[in-house]
């Protein structure tokens, strides 16, 4: 299954879907894609910078739809052929009952294991040994000493292999930069402060799209409310920030793109939008938000979403096969579950309730809004360093095994999600050991 | 009659010996409170509510009816009612400031500056009009700073306003009197003027109190027991300091919260204190962080230590306070306010089950029951913070803010597994009952 293929059967007419309802709502409500701001609105905007919360936004904001939502972009996926689907590949697959029906190759528990193997049973973890009843002595203490050497000495890929364990929570920010290579130069301030200038002197279509999704979910969280202004600033500059584009380089995606009135199709009067190639969906903004409970300063908190979305998040909403991209890791989810659950897979399927059509949404939000803070932060800690997102697909596995029972009771697909509506409770380092290394397989 | 078992070590946490400790078979309840209380109460097993006169043995009452009936109730040896007659010595501004100037002096005179430095927990208050002129004097020599005018009654934040200018009181002092020649006339009620705290810590740009909830059983000794969860209240607004007028910016109670144009009841705008908690840390690390929170146990402590001797110590009442606490930039803990009945309604499903669990375990600490033996350092959600001298913790931590302050048994805003504690402490008290020593 190579990446030019999916990228013409499916991620390219995604694309175009996502274009044409762009476009369409910008001619249905006559605003325009972009357009400077008069010199009054932008001393307005400087003024309020630091709480845009607060502002009534200019446009009716309800006459805005997110330009998709997570259940939007599974119906896409669902809908994956791949046009060289041979009868005689991939055996196994013929068999698979979820609802991805592209043959990628994806890992089975004993692959995992090994993959994972720092967190196996026998190694200690953040998020399972430091917990009330542990004694420091036993693990943490230590942890948190080999934490700070690691950060003394400035160590990147050390950090990367430290961080398996979890990080302590008073080095986590400094880890996170670390591993992710960022520090806060004086040309890395200065070029924040220009995307600013850029978010001052024009007013973009996507931006009430932003406004829209922060209000609609980082303002409803319980917890993240308190950062809303936090993420209007880096959301908005994220939207004008052209050097994202360089990550369509190694992503099956392209961005979008526009043509000045009148020339369309002519390149030479493309433009690329929004400037970063970006149309944020429904829940975007979660993203952001976790990374406010660590870093207050707002080039630095730029910096590193805008890190953490180059290598991580863009695989969870653009079509490709990457072993991290959302396609395997709905494949990765699936099979784990038809193979080591069955049961509990053929009972949700016959009742109506694809476990897909459940978990997707904890998926590309990478959990964020799912799971309490602190436990998502030590899944975030494990996807650093494992640089890879599958542990997504395995903790979504492990949910499902963990309320097995009750699941097996429902009846109905609603009753399904009530059983996983709330994830608030869950402990995710245990979750994960158990559905790994402890389960008969 | 259940015996009560002799421990030189252990001193328990006071409960009444003889008849009393007798189990009921049922016990007679009586509140005019409604919402999470009565929810409470309604699913206590063995406890009738009990209407109009009936008689009761358990009063949450509030503190207008026991202002005007206290006095002449009787009271059986078991009965309990939840105020303790003369709580206004704590709980209204002015009295409490009077109380903690008194023990600070005190204990000035008794132990030093240094010990006595410790009770600088509430910023420099003054009560009108009464203390007018020593106002002035502080207020002419810290010009430029703000002062917030509070009524020592009132409650949610109503009557509250900020000033910069003497002439602001003026105009206010003019209001409150209706004329020159009626200077003996009492105000209708009285202030005081505080000094505004104008870098409290900001989260999200916000400003925030903490809510934090002390059952004191016992006034003489001093019996108080602290819960573990809590919450963090901010303002919908962004703080800044150049809009005192507004006053959604500056108080962070709920009940104004509500009232603010920005105000969306789904926000709820409240943290839980464990959620404030992991925040510092992440932000400040471990140590800051305890010795924030030591040095809040150290208000608890010496702000009820400071009405001990004033407070009427009757054996039948019992109190659960809200304190309002503010944290300035510094991290130092500010005690903005006490509050003896501080509100049971639940602003959400997550709030709803902070107070009913909060009532629960009040209740259980009350122990109508009878099935505490006294010697608990923990029951559900609470830590028995203070009994008659600081409680040590059992783990044996050690002291991480190397301050001087006590190590107290307290766990605010850590985890509260209340449940599992609950059952594991009633089934051993079972236990205990089925082979008496």
């Amino acid at each position: 299954m190579t990446l030019t293929v999916l990228r013409s059967t499916g991620q390219g007419s995604w694309e175009r879907r996502i274009l044409k309802s762009l476009n369409s709502m910008c001619t249905e409500l006559s605003i325009p894609l972009a357009r400077k701001r008069p010199v009054g609105e932008q001393k307005e905007l400087l003024n309020k910078w630091n709480e845009m919360g607060t502002d009534e936004p200019v446009l009716d904001l309800s006459l805005f739809r997110p330009v998709y939502a997570p259940k939007d972009f599974l119906e896409v996926l669902i809908n994956l052929r791949n046009p060289n689907y041979e009868n005689g590949d991939s055996h196994s697959f013929r068999t698979h009952l979820g609802l991805i029906q592209v043959p990628l190759k994806v890992k089975d528990i004993p692959e995992l294991k090994e993959f994972f193997v720092e967190l196996g049973l026998t190694a200690g973890q953040l998020g399972v040994d430091d917990s009330t009843q542990v004694p420091p002595e036993l693990f943490e203490n230590e942890h948190v000493r080999i934490g700070q050497k690691v950060l003394s000495e400035q160590d990147s890929a050390a950090a990367q292999q430290y961080i398996r364990q979890g990080s302590p929570t008073a080095l986590r920010a400094e880890l996170w930069a670390l591993i992710l290579n960022i520090s806060s130069q004086p040309e890395d301030i200065l070029y924040y402060e220009q995307l600013k200038t850029n978010v001052i002197q024009h007013d973009l279509l996507v931006d009430s799209l932003i406004y829209k999704d922060v209000k609609l979910t980082a303002s409803n969280d319980d917890y993240y409310f308190v950062f809303e202004d936090y993420l209007y600033q880096v959301l908005l500059c994220f939207s004008r920030d052209t050097s994202v584009l360089g990550h369509f380089a190694y992503s099956s995606a392209s961005p979008p793109k526009s043509y000045i009135r009148g020339k369309l199709g002519l390149e030479e009067y493309a433009v690329f939008y929004p400037p970063n190639g970006v149309i944020p969906f429904h829940g975007f903004s979660m993203y952001v938000a976790p990374l406010c409970f660590l870093y207050h300063e707002p080039s630095k908190l730029y910096q590193i979403f805008r890190e953490m979305y180059v290598r991580f998040f863009f695989r969870l909403h653009s079509i490709s096969s990457h072993p991290s991209g959302i396609v395997s890791l709905c494949l990765l989810f699936e099979t784990l579950l038809q193979t080591y659950l069955p049961q509990l897979f053929y009972h949700l399927r016959e009742i109506g309730a694809q476990p897909l059509r459940i978990s997707f949404k904890w998926m590309v939000r990478a959990f964020s809004g799912y799971l309490a803070t602190d436990q998502l932060l030590l899944l975030w800690d494990r996807i650093l360093g494992y640089n890879s997102l599958e542990i997504l697909a395995v903790l979504a596995a492990a949910v499902f095994a963990f309320r097995a029972v009750n699941l097996m009771e429902v009846t109905s697909l609603a009753a399904a999600e009530a059983v996983l509506a709330d994830l608030s409770t869950l402990k995710v380092m245990p979750l994960l050991q158990i559905f790994l290394f402890a389960t008969v397989t | 009659m259940m015996s009560r078992q002799k421990n030189q070590n252990y001193k328990g946490h006071g409960l009444p010996k003889g008849k009393e400790r007798e189990q009921r078979a049922s016990i007679r309840f009586k509140t005019t409170l409604m919402n999470t209380l009565m929810d409470v109460l309604h699913h206590r097993p063995g406890w009738v509510e009990v209407k109009d006169e009936g008689e009761w043995d358990f009063y949450w009452c509030d503190v207008s009816w026991l202002r005007e009936n206290f006095d002449h109730t009787y009271m059986d040896e078991h009965v309990r009612i939840s105020h303790f007659r003369n709580h206004y010595e704590l709980t209204r501004k002015n009295y409490m400031v009077k109380n903690l100037k008194r023990f600070r002096k005190q204990l000035e005179r008794e132990a030093g500056k240094l010990e006595a430095a410790k009770c600088d927990f509430f910023p420099k208050t003054f009560e009108m009009p009464c203390e007018y002129h020593l106002f002035v004097e502080e207020f002419r020599k810290n010009p430029g700073i703000t002062w917030i005018m509070k009524p020592v009654a009132r409650s949610q934040g109503k009557g509250i306003f900020l000033f910069r200018r003497l002439k602001d009181i003026m105009d206010w002092k003019k209001d409150t009197r209706s004329s020159d020649d009626q200077k003996d006339d009492i105000p209708v009620e009285s202030y005081v003027a505080q000094r505004y705290i104008e870098n409290p810590y900001l989260i999200g740009g916000r400003k925030f109190d903490l809510r934090v909830y002390v059952l004191v059983m016992s006034y003489m000794p001093l019996r108080a027991w602290l819960y573990r969860d809590g919450f963090a209240r901010f303002s919908n607004t962004r703080f800044t300091l150049n809009s005192i007028d507004d006053q959604y910016v500056h108080l962070t109670n709920v009940a104004v919260q509500k009232t603010s144009p920005d105000y969306h009841p789904k926000k709820g705008c409240k943290w839980m204190l464990q959620r404030f908690r992991q925040y510092l840390a992440s932000k400040h690390g471990p140590e800051a962080v305890e010795t924030l929170f030591s040095d809040m146990d150290n208000i608890f402590i010496r702000s009820l230590q400071s009405v001990q001797k004033v407070i009427i110590s009757d054996k039948h009442c019992f109190e659960l306070y809200g304190y309002d606490i503010l944290i300035d930039q510094d991290l130092k803990p500010w005690l903005l306010e006490v509050n003896a009945s501080p509100s049971l309604t639940a602003s959400s499903q997550e709030d709803y089950e902070l107070k009913t669990s909060l009532l629960e375990d009040t209740l259980h600490v009350v122990d109508m029951e009878a099935r505490l033996t006294g010697r608990e350092k923990r029951v559900g959600g609470f830590d028995l913070m203070w009994n008659d001298g600081p409680v040590s913790r059992e783990d044996g931590a050690h002291d991480l803010s190397g301050m001087g302050n006590f190590v107290t048994n307290t766990h605010l805003g850590c985890v509260n597994d209340r449940k599992k504690q609950l059952r594991q402490l009633f089934r051993s008290l079972q236990g205990q009952k089925k082979t008496p020593n």
